[in-house]
């Protein structure tokens, strides 16, 4: 007597396993070689693992004036960055969202048109003109640059984010009494709070990671956090400089994605996108 | 004291929509006043351009004299209740109401006697703290009606207050806010499409029709003295019968009734519970269908070229599909060219 089998054999997904190793592989592989590297003392061919685990590369790359002066130049230029992209870019979506005015959306589309052309040939057009202007190598001329690319996210994620407050909540602030400027400052603002925020959080870590734009104008003087990384890699014989760099830069990245899962959790930022 | 004033104001919408065709309105002092009428007929227009939300094309509107015309809603003397409660989601209850208080520069302890005061009107004493998230829709419309109430307005406007919320919920609602402005005194105009709203809570109603006002009367006046046969039909249930009269008498194929008016068409309003029926054979209707409510009944009524009639009766048992009955009218109006000519009471 057998009872019939709860169980439905199912056939084995071969094709889904394929894909899940070769993308593990594509993606952690690079990842635990990089974090192995920054950990290492001595790791010569052909051995497969380090022969000596340790954290003296941390020491030394931290010891560097260099790369400290690159952290920081890194947050301050993100900072500045972010903050001036904010002040000229929210009162901007929110005339976008709200307000109708003549060359409304021409000057919308130019906004998103700018991205549309191949980033390294605009940086380059760019950069002819700081030259002239005497902003290359300066710190203002990197805040321009990296202010123009975030415009597309600062401009259309937060009129998304504007588009979805309730107008009538709008006009019950004005019903009480408050001006059209205290109506977007203590009613419009923090409805599309936590989705602006995510604008903000992508603009800084956007500004924090760029090289090429970075690179381009800053070089010499001014160097970043990762602009410095891509020397070590190009130019240090010793691996371990490179690889202690990039462990640091993850640092922020993560701590912005644990932010911003937040924030898409609390779908206010689907619903920015009319979702 | 406050009246509000509306003097032939017009709204023409960019398009060529004219949402408010010279409407002219005075809303005495402690008065409330419903706005009545279907879908489009400018009622939410008209509310708008007292609050400020809407410029009038033309016309003046005034409060206690003062012209308010073309004043921004933020320095009006009006309060404002929208059909999506439209509170503050990023704000607790208690902030909700202080809003508007505290731009006024009111004391903290003057605003939070204030703000607890008009939470118990409302009855929602002790919610304070919560989220707006957290209440149910009829709290959230008390907390709705509670902001506008805690600034003193002068003027109370409510645009469907009570229209998201179930039947029995609105019933309650409409109650107790009849109650509290009547407590406050505080002059109101109500926007509603529903009628029972309008006949129960009004001290008048106005009647629109496309953005012009077909009758402004007390409830049971419009209701018992329809003025066009629009407002007849609206209000409540009417059998509205299209015939025509000559030699004093109005006929509609079998039907049949006297009516002292010149010769011409006519359209003839009988309210079913003023519509007696003797049966008889062949009778001038036959039944169509017989509804029993227990305490009366309702009777659908065919005339031989199929023109439909409804009449109430106390005893529907006495009445069969297919039966044929006389109509006989207790009181009946008469229109023609969209006026009263004729009126008869019961
Ligand atoms: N902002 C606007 N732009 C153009 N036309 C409008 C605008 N607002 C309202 N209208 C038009 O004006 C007319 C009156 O609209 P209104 O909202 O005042 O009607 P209502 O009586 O409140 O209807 P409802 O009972 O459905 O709320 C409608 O034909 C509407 O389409
Ligand atoms: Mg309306």
């Amino acid at each position: 007597m057998s009872a019939p089998s709860i169980k439905v054999s199912q056939p084995i997904d071969w094709t889904g396993i394929a894909f899940a190793v070769i993308l593990t592989l594509v993606i952690v592989f690079p990842l635990l070689v990089v974090g192995t590297w920054a950990f290492t003392n001595v790791w010569r061919f052909p051995s497969v693992i380090p022969q000596e685990f340790g954290l003296k590369f941390w020491y030394q790359t931290l010891a560097r004036a260099d790369v400290w002066s690159s952290i920081t130049m890194s947050l301050t230029l993100a900072t500045t960055v972010t903050v001036l992209s904010a002040i000229i870019c929210l009162p901007a979506a929110y005339a976008f969202a709200r307000l109708d005015f003549p060359g409304r959306d021409i000057l919308f589309f130019s906004f998103l048109a700018g991205h549309a052309f191949p980033k390294f040939g605009l940086l380059v057009a760019i950069a002819g003109i700081f030259l002239q202007l005497n902003l290359i190598g300066t710190f203002w001329g990197v805040v321009l640059i990296q202010l123009v690319g975030t415009l597309l996210f600062m401009i259309w994620i937060p009129v998304a984010a504007f588009q979805a407050v309730d107008r009538r909540m709008e006009e019950a602030a004005r019903d009480v009494g408050a001006s059209p400027l205290r109506v977007f400052w203590s009613i419009t603002l923090p409805q599309a709070g936590p989705t602006i925020a995510a604008a903000l959080l992508l603009s800084f870590v956007g500004t924090f990671y760029e090289t090429e734009g970075a690179w381009l104008i800053g070089a010499p003087q001014v160097r970043t956090l990762p602009v410095l990384m891509i020397s070590f890699i190009n130019n240090q014989p010793v691996i371990q400089y490179g690889a202690v760099l990039s462990v640091l830069l993850w640092v922020p990245s993560f701590i912005a994605l644990l932010f911003a899962r937040r924030v898409v959790n609390s779908g206010s930022f689907a619903k920015g996108f009319g979702a | 004291m406050s009246v509000l004033t509306i003097k032939d104001v017009t709204k023409l919408f960019p398009g060529g929509t004219k949402a408010v065709d010279s409407f002219s309105l005075e809303v005495a002092d402690g008065e409330l006043v419903c706005l009545l009428g279907p879908s489009g007929s400018g009622k939410s227009t008209l509310l708008r351009m007292v609050g400020g939300f809407e410029q009038p094309t033309s016309g003046l509107i005034t409060i206690d004299g003062q012209d308010i015309t073309h004043m921004p809603p933020e320095k009006r003397p009006t309060g404002m209740v929208f059909q999506s409660h439209a509170l503050w989601t990023h704000m607790d209850v208690f902030k909700n109401l202080a809003f508007g208080l505290k731009l006024r520069r009111l004391p903290a302890d003057e605003i939070k006697r204030r703000v607890e005061a008009v939470l118990e009107l409302v009855g929602l004493g002790g919610y304070g703290s919560r989220r707006v998230t957290q209440l149910s829709g009829g709290q959230q419309q008390r907390v709705a009606l509670a902001r506008s109430l805690v600034l003193e307005p002068k003027i109370l406007l409510l645009d469907e207050p009570f229209a998201s919320l179930d039947q029995h919920l609105r019933e309650r609602l409409r109650e107790e806010v009849r109650d509290i402005q009547q407590r406050v005194g505080i002059t109101t105009l109500f926007v509603t499409h529903g009628q029972d709203e309008a006949l129960s809570m009004a001290d008048r109603i106005v009647v629109m029709r496309d953005g012009r006002t077909e009758q402004i009367d007390r409830p049971d006046v419009v209701y018992r003295d329809p003025q066009t046969p629009f407002v007849a039909g609206f209000i409540g249930t009417m059998n509205l019968i299209e015939g025509t009269v000559s030699n004093g008498t109005f006929t509609r194929a079998s039907f049949s009734h006297p009516l002292a008016v010149a010769d011409g068409p006519a359209t003839l309003a009988i309210r079913p519970e003023a519509l007696d029926l003797v049966a008889a054979e062949p009778g001038a209707a036959k039944v169509h269908r017989v509804t029993d409510y227990g305490t009366h009944g309702l009777l659908d009524l065919n005339l031989p070229d199929g023109t439909r009639v409804k009449a109430m009766v106390d005893h529907p048992g006495q009445f069969k599909n297919g039966q044929g009955v006389n109509l006989a009218p207790r009181a009946v109006a008469a229109y023609r060219d969209n006026k009263q000519i004729f009126r008869s009471e019961a």
